[in-house]
């Protein structure tokens, strides 16, 4: 199996908010970064899968990091897209992975978060699919690989929904299909000599052109401060539900 | 003319409000198993000036699909629309973004619970002839344990301030008193604390409570995402400071392992 895992590095948000000066990020000074909550489960499913685990990221010099974190937990190799830190509409980076893809033998599976935690564009596994030409299966809780093929499910309010498609293909998967594990020491030791292609696509006019960002209104409520268990009981029965 | 995909839903009849602020409606949906890239190839071929679907997990998948088909742009989860500007959600709401959508027909799902439903109205049946590509082949339902988080009147929800996942006993507890779900926020589910089917937020699942009780979760955007459709929000936390303050309607400053057995032993005993 040869199996491509798509990620994005994104800041880790904590309980605000804030802007950049310009309005055209978040301000990041003081955040951390890593890759979308739904990608880290790729990444796990495919290290699990097994075979040739690649991972790709189109975004500024420093996601080789999230890269290399990918590699400590399995990866074997890492493909960076590197931009100078502008955003890419879901459009041009799909067709920038189409793009890098040509360089490489084709993959059985490729595999994508169903969006990406701070843009979601809810697209970028699917016009990828579409260009190659693989069938796609979006929203994925389970992945089986069998003889050719992969049979797959999808939640659909308290139930699950089955899909089967032929491989190569597409999957974008959800949080909760498996149970990330974290980097080993040894792993991210490992990660540090693993090789790493840089390629520096060229970002096309947008044509979902972000013009700015905006904090919606609403955050910053003050909460009414409640004295010990009569009085929470007491806003229980006023709401109804004690 | 608009064309809007439905599918009989209250996100739908929202989606087609919206549309019709754009311009004249054919709503449409499709019969038989949910093959995706067909019905999106089906919608593709329609005469439109937009295609509109719900922000729902088909309406954003078909959406992208008649995206990728046509080489347009599509814009995802968009709150309002003025001429080629669109206001559209980010970071599950936590942020929205203002963009230029330079797309012919535009392409475009509605963010859930941002407009007020209408009646659909007439809705015709389009037709994808099957295309061999991936399908819904069957359908499982899951064993149901109790009452759904999605649908719960009441969430008890337990952070990193529950501290392990025998902790959650005084979480199960009142959750039980209150015929309401157990939720938790991603610190619990990434240490093992609770299966992510508990997880409330941007990753996991969106509630609906009249009343969420946030207990010893620090309140982190990713968390409120999922935990703002409760009606109201009732935080127990050690921290003053706490972000879930800013987002909660009552609060309890003090030990959730106290102060949540207190609340339990409370309500039996207002119940005689």
């Amino acid at each position: 199996m040869r199996i491509l895992v798509c990620v994005k590095r994104v800041p880790i948000t904590g309980g605000k908010m804030v802007l950049a000066a310009d309005g055209q990020a978040l301000e990041t000074k003081h955040l951390g970064f890593t890759i979308s909550p739904h990608e880290e489960c790729a990444v796990e499913e495919a290290v699990r899968i097994g075979g040739e685990v690649v991972v790709l990221a189109l975004g500024p010099a420093e996601a080789e990091e999230q890269l290399r974190d990918q590699m400590a937990i399995g990866a074997d190799r890492g493909i960076l897209l590197r931009t100078n830190g502008e955003e890419w509409d879901a459009q041009s980076t799909a067709a920038a992975i189409v793009d890098a893809l040509r360089a490489e033998e084709p993959f059985d599976l490729i595999l994508f978060g169903n969006e990406s935690a701070d843009a979601a564009g809810f697209q970028v596994g699917i016009r990828v699919a579409h260009a190659l030409g693989l069938p796609v299966v979006t929203g994925l809780k389970k992945i089986e690989v069998q003889e050719g093929r992969v049979r797959c499910e999808r939640d659909v309010g308290g139930a699950r929904d089955v899909y089967e498609a032929p491989l190569p293909a597409v999957l974008t998967v959800l949080e909760g299909l498996n149970l990330p594990r974290y980097p080993s020491v040894p792993g991210r030791l490992r990660a540090k000599s693993k090789p790493l292609a840089v390629v520096e696509p060229v970002r096309p006019e947008q044509r979902l052109e972000k013009l700015r960002l905006v904090v919606p209104e609403g955050q910053g409520k003050q909460a009414e401060i409640l004295e010990g268990a009569t009085q929470v009981v007491a806003v229980m029965q006023s709401l109804g539900v004690a | 003319m608009i064309v809007c995909f439905v599918e009989g839903d209250e996100l739908s009849a929202q989606a087609v409000g919206f549309a019709r602020a754009l311009g004249p409606v054919r709503a449409v949906t499709f019969a038989g198993a949910y093959q995706p890239a067909a019905w999106a190839a089906a919608l593709a071929a329609q005469e439109a000036e937009a295609i509109v679907a719900a922000g729902s997990d088909r309406g954003n998948e078909l959406l992208a699909h008649v995206a990728a088909v046509l080489d347009q742009p599509f814009a995802a989860n968009v709150v309002a629309l003025d001429g080629d500007t669109v206001m559209r959600v980010r970071w599950g709401g936590s942020l929205l973004e203002e963009a230029r959508l330079h797309g012919a027909p535009k392409l475009l799902t509605v963010a859930p619970h941002t407009q007020p439903a209408v009646e659909t109205g007439e809705v015709e049946v389009l037709d994808a002839p099957d295309d061999g590509s991936p399908k819904a082949l069957e359908r499982v339902e899951e064993s149901s344990g109790g009452v759904s988080l999605r649908d719960a009147k009441v969430v008890v929800s337990g952070g990193r301030g529950v501290g392990s996942a025998e902790g959650f006993g005084v979480i199960e507890e009142l959750a039980g008193l209150l015929g309401g779900a157990v939720g938790c926020s991603r610190v619990v589910t990434s240490a093992g604390w609770r299966p992510h089917t508990d997880q409330v937020g941007q990753t996991g699942t969106k509630i609906s409570a009249d009343l969420y009780i946030a207990c010893g979760i620090s309140g982190a955007t990713q968390h409120i995402a999922g935990a703002k459709g409760a009606k109201k929000i009732l935080a127990i936390n050690s921290d003053p400071e706490a972000p879930i303050l800013a987002s909660a309607d009552y609060a309890v400053i003090g030990d959730l392992h106290e102060v949540v057995p207190a609340i339990s032993a409370e309500l039996r005993r207002v119940r005689g």
